[in-house]
């Protein structure tokens, strides 16, 4: 595959306050990749600087293997689909799409023959005549994404564009947006604090944090191999424990020593164990690798979440099975439900249900979107 | 208690009312009163008739006018543009700076200004210093176009200022993404949804402009005559009040209709939003 876009030990502060910190990244043509993480990773500023709106301090950006710095957006065959939306207020639906044609002084019969096609893509056929201001957030938002795309750019940037929207246009919308760029094979570069948006719709994920990035790679490996306990955190829900390398295959943590699949660290490393919510079975006390106490039970629809206090560290564990709170249940783990990842800076900060509430969870969401 | 409320609100405009009787509706009863009627009361049209003689000042005034509000226009935009772009701080104290000569007096200002164009003024002692002759400013029609150019301009940024700052910063960079250079993000964007604010400020400077006096009076030193200026005069004789008020009447209707075609303009705009 040929590498449309590259960014080389890419630097940005504003006000003095680092954003971006010597980031490297290769962006794949005709991929759909997403840059995830949370308000304030740096992810907005990537994107900004891909389009031309920011220039890095430090590093280089290349497009097609030319440098383009200094390149305004205006020159670059890159177009955007902004947060939210930025239609031109003055202009109905066809003369926002149109835009781009028209500065390209296209012929009339070519702009509406492309308007159209466009508009079709878009399901807004029949919209052209409407004034963009009086359309509902969906709408506004199939036009922008017309708009950017009618001139056939080669990448295409979109800034968090569904976060406006409610969750069921949402969820339509990711299967639409998917729909879209395997159409036109466009390079989609698409930026969310959505780790289910991020895992459903792309092709690579870029994991952000702190303006570096933590990890890249498929959404399965995403989530099936995170590189460190914020990966883990981040994407899905994790118990992330300390533990100890006792040899290849053979991990401590929990003060039981369990079977898993990895190996390669030094011996008697410290590392940290993930171990998903879903991959946990509940048994009988006797049966059970860990016994714990029951803190609290949700019930959530297909499944219950439980908190297990186990040892005085807090576990989530999903399961179908309705166990009552104050209940001694044991926990049984298959060897490749346990992940064993490096100590790293994250190390300690994430993965403990002790103070875990689902309030919270919306709380930290719903900030993000404020970005 | 709805009555109550609604007499209560009917009351509480009372004082706009009388207000608006006393200082706009009789005034401008008089007015048509007198334009239509001779000095003993009689009717007649011979007042309308008159205006033929004052048709050079008509031309005059509202040639002068809109060469002061496009002289406004063309300096106020790109003020009012770069303005808006100036950080919060900065943009606070240049408004200040522009706003500041409003609050000195409309006489004092103009005063000032002979004091700089007189033939005997400032800049001529200044020229004469440096041997470069000196200019007649006072008494040019250049100079009463400055006058108007000068006292009402603040009225042309204000306006459009506001109309700018309030473009999301998204929109014009959407527009540069889509590939308009600078000077297309300008005309296709940032003019059109500017154009209320223009508007106003068009008619803020162009209204007080043509009704002006005392600034072709005292910048105009005299040498002709505005419709401010007629007038001023027919009023100061008692004979001569009715010509006085065909002549406040015709340039009442002037004005209203520009204003009227000019809230066309934008009201046709809001309607298309609308639709």
């Amino acid at each position: 595959m040929k590498k449309i876009i590259e960014l080389r030990h890419v630097s940005k502060a504003f006000d003095g306050e680092g954003v971006l910190n010597d980031l490297n990244l290769d962006i794949f043509d005709q991929q759909f990749i997403t840059l995830l993480g949370p308000s304030g990773c740096g992810k907005t500023t990537t994107l900004r600087l891909i389009g031309g709106f920011e220039k890095p301090d430090e590093g280089e950006i290349y497009f097609d293997g030319e440098k383009i710095n200094d390149m305004p957006p205006y020159q670059r065959h890159i177009n955007t689909v902004f947060q939210k939306y930025a239609l031109f207020p003055h202009l109905n639906v066809f003369e926002n799409v149109a835009f781009s044609l028209r500065l390209q002084k296209k012929s009339n019969i070519e702009i509406a023959a492309r308007v159209k096609e466009m508009l079709e893509l878009v399901a807004l056929k029949g919209f052209e005549r409407k004034n963009v201001t009086f359309l509902s957030g969906g709408q506004q938002q199939r036009v922008a994404i017309a708009r950017a795309l009618i001139s056939h750019p080669k990448v295409l940037l979109l800034d968090e564009p569904l976060g406006a929207l409610d969750l069921k246009l949402r969820k339509d919308m990711q299967n639409e947006l998917k729909k879209i760029q395997k159409q036109t094979g466009i390079t989609f570069i698409y930026v969310t604090h959505d780790q289910e948006e991020a895992l459903c719709m792309s092709d690579v994920v870029v994991v952000m944090a702190d303006g570096k990035i933590q990890q890249i790679g498929s959404p399965t490996d995403i989530y099936n191999e995170p590189k460190n306990a914020f990966v883990a955190d981040f994407i899905g829900e994790s118990n992330i424990l300390d533990g100890v390398m006792e040899s290849d295959l053979r991990v401590s943590f929990s003060g039981r020593t369990f079977t898993c699949v990895d190996k390669g660290f030094a011996p008697l490393e410290a590392v940290d164990v993930v171990v998903r919510p879903e991959d946990v079975d509940v048994v009988s006390q006797e049966e059970g690798m860990l016994t714990g106490v029951v803190t609290s039970v949700t019930f959530k629809g297909v499944h219950y979440e439980i908190i297990v206090d186990i040892g005085g560290f807090k576990w989530m564990i999903q399961t179908t099975d309705y166990v009552g709170v104050d209940e001694k249940i044991g926990l049984f783990i298959e060897p490749d439900a346990i992940h064993i990842m490096q100590k790293s800076e994250y190390s300690g900060k994430y993965g403990d249900y002790s103070s875990f509430s689902d309030e919270l969870d919306e709380l930290s969401d719903a900030s993000a979107v404020e970005e | 208690m709805n009555k109550n409320k609604f007499l209560s609100g009917k009351v509480a405009a009372y004082p706009h009312v009388v207000w608006s009787v006393l200082f706009i509706v009789f005034p401008l009863i008089f007015v048509i009163y007198f334009a239509f009627t001779t000095p003993g009361g009689a009717f007649t049209l011979e007042n309308i008739y008159a205006l033929g003689d004052h048709k050079e000042t008509f031309v005059l005034s509202v040639s002068l006018s809109l060469i002061a509000t496009f002289f406004c226009f063309i300096v106020g935009y790109p003020l009012a543009y770069l303005l808006a772009q100036v950080e919060p701080k900065k943009q606070r104290i240049l408004i200040m700076l522009l706003m500041l000569p409003m609050w000195t007096n409309l006489l004092i200002r103009t005063y000032s200004m002979m004091a700089l164009m007189d033939d005997a003024g400032i800049i001529n002692s200044l020229l004469k210093a440096l041997n470069l002759g000196t200019v007649r400013m006072i008494g040019t029609k250049a100079a009463v176009v400055f006058g108007m150019a000068y006292d009402f301009f603040p009225y042309m940024v204000l306006p459009i200022f506001t109309s700018i700052s309030k473009i999301d910063k998204r929109v014009i960079e959407a527009a540069a993404d889509l590939g308009s250079n600078p000077l297309r993000v300008m005309t296709k964007v940032v003019l059109p949804l500017s154009a209320s604010g223009i508007i106003s400020g068009i008619t803020m400077v162009f209204v007080p402009s043509i009704s002006t006096f005392y600034i072709s009076q005292k910048l105009g030193g005299g040498t002709f005559d505005l419709l401010g200026d007629a007038i001023e005069r027919q009023f100061q004789n008692v004979n001569t009040y009715n010509v006085g008020a065909a002549i406040s009447l015709v340039m009442m209707i002037l004005v209203l209709t520009s204003l009227w075609v000019m809230n066309r303009f934008t009201d046709s705009e809001e309607r298309e939003v609308r639709e």
